[in-house]
């Protein structure tokens, strides 16, 4: 449990941590709650020669209404999110969300920028910010650029930020009164990370745009556009929430492992579709 | 009865526990200390072409490397001994291949131990170990009991064919096979007690030390037991006489069992300090406890449970297959066969029984004793059995169980029961713990709740398990006429200290247990004198004389025993001094409350003026040696036999088959309590374990023989919140053969609980036509058992 060396480095501000970043190359990582990468590093299936610090960068770490967004800064905790007021009123899915994150010590350490960026696949927070809409900011030298979250999960740990960039910020549009939306999963028993996790979300309480996005079931998160089409316009009743449930997991690529099988893993895709559609309509 | 015996004294060791105070072997650090890190293989099997140490041994802080041929050419070392000698049913010897501290040749599976690296720094070894080039030829592996008992599986050792370290039976085979001619009914099943690895919270440790001014040792290990790894240490692997090492085990984060044995890393390191003269440290990493830290369980077997038209069981006959792993761990041999074999009279008065058994190497890390031992591998057998043959013969569980229960005796009044395996029960009386449990989960109402949940399309089980265990481990002509190597005797010495105090050398081992403040309950009762002027030392080879350790839930049965025989020498010199004091005599001299007083009178001495008498020994009896200190060694006359009723109560959900633990009683008889708190204690723990088995634990290899899940991330351990508060309850069964009338308590709890929860789960599922759930029961497996058994999924 002994890292292999590194150099650390603790940068005063964002611009002077893009500046390591471009000086060091792919010799370096960003640190931010450490919760991913730690453990890797202590088990030596990672090996930068050099960390970049930015977990204590403080002007990263906010959540406030910005016009018609809710703006989440890239440091802020999985605690600061799943129990902040703007988030619990506007995001119930998020908050649900960042409460079934590890323990205690994990969602006051972790980050939710540090989370996206890794992009593990069973990580609960993508599904969260596909179904909310939600835009990735990207800081790179040359500025920042906005990317929505339906184009930042591109595969297994690979998202949209280059080499060079840093996550800054997540941008959410404040959804309309009456908007509805719940996240749930069915847990791997050990590592307490998605097997299945879904995120729902009924903009105005209606299914005229229904979203149902998945994480931990394929590679990469995703907007089960089966379901939501299946659903949309309809009356959230029993029957048609079953019906489209039904869709749930079609045509992606589903994950295997000791866990959870491909066909056992594609029909509790079905049943949390079915479960997280009634929480979010009850 | 005194003061403390009976009562839930708090531990006196959680002091320094709870405030992060305790001692363990990583916390000892000693002047120019180095550290060992192991190069361990990645294989399952493979031929060890060619090691290369130059680039490790050219890294800075690195003192040494060494390798097999470094350590298997020196002097006479052949590598780690086995403790237990099981015979082939023919007579032959079990094959006992070499258990090399390093290897010379092959690797036989992963984490099997290639090279060290001692350096100055932990850091610095682990870093050069990365640079210890293997020349792998990977060879083709098995890691699966039945593959590898196979025809053509591939060897572990070129020596031992079939990967057969022996066969071996228990019971009469005709007579079993004549009864099962004729039984009215048999159940039969084909079953897996899986893998699981023990997790103890601290890994293993060991720091060898060398003094070449008095060319003495001193191991400090994680042990459950200093004294055996000191014999087997001095007399079996290194040819150092015993008087030359001191062995030290302090405070030691849990065992579980997978500390009794003695592992290469304490004689790599003593090894090496004698080599570069200077103290070595070895500590492991989780991954790598994973890895090396013995297995438990492992057991492929068909069963077969025969029936007379009313109900009575007529026979048992068993076909097992033990998976050992690559080597032969300490008592590895024991647990399949002894402790397995043994029990499978369970409680019932089966009238014949037969074991066929095989104990076969696999490329997998060594399987030894693990919380129970081979009897909850006979419990889960058995319990298993009963129920289902409950299902198949349309009748009630707990009647069944009933009605084949053996009938109650004390072992004093009525003999002890003789079973048709091996052993004299020494006193039981089953009914009152399964009605008890009974009782307590309300059993006729939870049928009428399961009745209405099933009509609702909720699947609501109840499982039950009534379990005997061997415990007290052991009388030593018994076990040595059964192959054991070592005797399992205890030794306590007390000694009084001048001013009245008094201290206790046993030689159990506590890791957990709370040995400091059971132990002082009694000697303070006994002696009656304050607890706090007792204390309890123990894990020293120098400090106690000798010792069989902790394990088999063995220390108060047979280290309090001894204990016991001590301080009945305490009170029987302290009588002779009291009388000569007192001028009485000594048949006039009563014990009480600290006090030997003079019968009728008012003329009494106190415990404290007497010992002190017996160390300024002025005005004293002629004869009587000074002093006020004895030793005893306590070897019992039978195994104890704890038995117990556990129940659980499930609800499996029908979309994802996931198991909800809803309650879990456990009514468990141990023979008496001196600490309440503690034998709850180790019963909650022992559930957990139990039930931990049952629906979350177990190794996956995969075809390459690499472990899929040595990490906890992957390796799911039972949590809190995965679990019931337990309702728990006891009564109590003394034991007719020891002087404190106890059994033992620390493995009951997983021996009892499997059974019960893959039972409760098999009930659950009774509408879709489910006979059985392979553990751990995972959501999966619970979703496909109910696919599969009436094929759609539908109750």
């Amino acid at each position: 449990m002994i890292p292999n060396n590194f150099e650390y480095h603790r940068p005063a501000n964002v611009q002077e941590a893009l500046g390591m970043l471009s000086q060091y190359g792919d010799e370096a990582k960003l640190l931010a709650g450490g919760h991913s990468l730690i453990p890797t590093l202590k088990l030596r299936l990672n090996d930068p020669g050099h960390l970049i610090d930015i977990g204590h960068l403080k002007d990263l770490r906010y959540i406030r209404q910005e016009g018609s967004e809710i703006a989440i800064g890239a440091n802020s905790t999985h605690s600061d999110v799943a129990f902040h007021a703007l988030i619990e009123e506007h995001f119930p899915v998020m908050a649900q969300a960042g409460r079934l994150i590890g323990d205690v010590q994990v969602r006051n350490r972790g980050t939710i920028g540090g989370s996206i960026a890794h992009a593990d696949p069973a990580a609960d927070w993508p599904a969260t910010l596909l179904a909310t809409d939600a835009k990735i900011v990207i800081m790179g030298q040359g500025g920042s650029r906005s990317v929505a979250a339906t184009d930042f999960f591109k595969g297994l740990y690979y998202t949209a930020v280059n080499e060079g960039e840093i996550v800054t910020e997540i941008r959410i549009p404040v959804p309309p009164a009456g908007s509805s939306s719940a996240y749930m999963k069915f847990m791997q028993p050990a590592s307490r990370f998605a097997i299945v996790g879904c995120a729902v979300m009924l903009p105005g309480g209606s299914t005229d745009d229904p979203r149902v996005a998945f994480n931990g079931v394929s590679s990469a998160p995703f907007r089960d556009t089966g379901v939501e089409a299946a659903l949309k316009g309809k009356v959230a009743d029993k029957a048609n929430i079953e019906a489209a449930a039904a869709h749930a997991a079609n045509g992606q690529s589903v994950m295997s492992d000791h866990f959870a099988s491909e066909d056992y893993r594609t029909h509790l895709a079905k049943v949390y579709a079915r479960k997280t559609l009634y929480a979010a309509t009850s | 009865m005194g003061n403390y015996i009976g009562k839930s004294v708090k531990r006196v060791e959680d002091k320094r526990f709870l405030t992060g105070k305790g001692r363990y072997t990583d916390d000892i650090v000693l002047p120019g200390m180095l550290h060992m890190q192991i190069v361990r293989s990645s294989y399952a099997h493979a031929r060890v072409n060619r090691i290369d140490t130059s680039a490790a041994k050219a890294h800075a802080d690195v003192v040494a490397v060494y390798t097999g041929a470094d350590i298997h050419t020196d002097g006479n070392i052949i590598g780690v001994p086995c403790g237990w000698q099981v015979n082939f049913k023919n007579g032959d010897t079990m094959k006992e291949p070499p258990h090399p501290l390093l290897v010379k040749d092959k690797v036989r599976h992963m984490g099997d131990a290639v090279a060290i690296v001692i350096a100055e720094t932990k850091e610095a070894a682990k870093d050069a170990a990365e640079l210890v080039v293997v020349d792998y030829e990977p060879l083709p592996s098995v890691t699966d009991v039945g593959k590898a008992a196979a025809a053509g599986a591939p060897l572990v050792h070129d020596d031992v064919p079939d990967n057969l370290c022996f066969d071996w039976e228990l019971g009469d085979k005709a007579k079993t096979d004549a009864a099962m001619e004729t039984a009215h009914h048999i159940t039969k099943l084909d079953f897996v007690n899986q893998r699981v690895i023990p997790n103890a919270i601290e890994p293993r440790a060991a720091i060898g030390s060398y003094d070449a001014t008095n060319d003495k040792y001193t191991l400090y290990t994680t042990s459950q037991n200093p004294h055996l790894t000191r014999l087997l240490l001095c007399a079996f692997v290194l040819g150092i006489p015993e008087h030359k090492v001191r062995v030290v085990a302090p405070d030691v984060g849990g065992g579980f069992g997978s500390k009794i044995f003695h592992y290469s890393e304490e004689a790599l390191v003593i090894w090496a300090s004698n080599k570069l003269q200077r103290p070595i440290k070895w500590n492991s990493e989780r991954s790598e406890a994973f890895l090396t830290d013995a297995h438990g369980r492992d057991h492929k077997t068909s069963a077969e449970m025969g029936f007379d038209a009313e109900g009575n069981i007529v026979g048992l006959r068993i076909n097992t297959l033990a998976n050992l792993g690559a080597y032969l761990s300490t008592f590895a041999p024991a647990v399949p066969t002894y402790l397995h074999g043994t029990l499978l009279q369970g409680l019932y008065t089966t009238p014949a029984i037969h074991i066929d058994l095989k104990a076969v190497f696999t490329h997998t890390t060594a399987v030894d004793a693990y919380r129970g031992a081979g009897r909850p591998e006979a419990t889960f057998l058995l319990e298993r059995m009963i129920d289902l043959s409950a299902i198949e013969m349309g009748m009630d569980p707990v009647e069944l169980r009933k009605k084949n229960f053996i009938p109650a005796f004390d072992g004093v009044e009525q003999e002890g029961y003789i079973t048709q395996v091996a052993l004299q029960y020494d006193s039981g009386d089953y009914h009152p713990v399964l009605d008890r449990a009974v009782e307590m989960v309300g059993y006729e109402q939870f049928r009428k709740e399961q009745a209405e949940a099933r009509a609702n399309g909720r699947y609501l089980g109840i499982g039950f398990s009534t379990y005997i265990e061997a415990c007290g481990i052991a009388p030593s002509a018994v076990v040595g006429a059964l192959g054991a190597r070592a005797g399992l005797y205890e030794s306590a010495q007390v000694r009084v200290q001048p001013t009245g105090s008094v201290s206790v050398y046993t030689g159990s081992h506590s890791h957990g247990q709370g040995h400091e403040t059971t132990f002082a309950q009694v000697v303070a009762d006994k002696l009656g004198i304050p607890l706090e002027s007792v204390d309890i030392i123990h894990g020293d080879s120098d400090a106690v004389a000798f010792g069989m350790g902790t394990y088999g839930s063995r220390s108060l049965a047979v280290g309090g025993s001894a204990i016991m025989k001590s301080i009945d020498k305490v009170l029987e010199k302290g009588a002779k001094i009291a009388a000569h004091k007192l001028e009485a005599a000594e048949d006039d001299i009563e014990y009480s409350d600290g006090q030997w007083t003079v019968k009728g009178t008012d003329k009494s001495i106190g415990f404290g003026d007497i010992a002190l008498t017996a160390y300024v020994p002025h005005d004293y009896p002629a004869n009587l040696e000074p002093g006020m200190d004895f030793s005893s060694f306590y070897d019992p006359a039978n195994f104890t036999y704890p038995f117990g009723a556990h129940i659980a109560v499930v609800e499996v959900d029908p979309d994802t088959g996931k198991v909800d633990l809803k309650r879990f009683i456990a009514v468990d008889d141990v023979g008496n309590v001196i600490n309440p708190m503690i034998v709850d204690g180790q019963i909650h723990g022992g559930l957990a374990q139990g039930i931990g088995q049952a629906l979350f634990e177990g190794a996956i290899y995969d075809e390459e023989g690499q472990l899929m899940n040595g990490s906890y991330m992957d390796y799911t351990m039972p949590r809190a919140d995965d679990l019931p508060s337990f309702e728990i309850d006891r009564t109590v069964t003394p034991c007719p053969h020891n002087p404190l009338g106890v059994k033992g308590a620390g493995e009951a709890g997983c021996i009892g609980s499997t059974p019960a929860v893959v039972n409760a789960v098999v009930d659950a599922l009774a509408p879709f036509g489910v006979r059985d759930v392979q553990m751990p029961m995972t959501p999966e497996r619970v979703w496909r058992a109910m696919h599969n058994g009436n094929g759609n999924g539908k109750a």
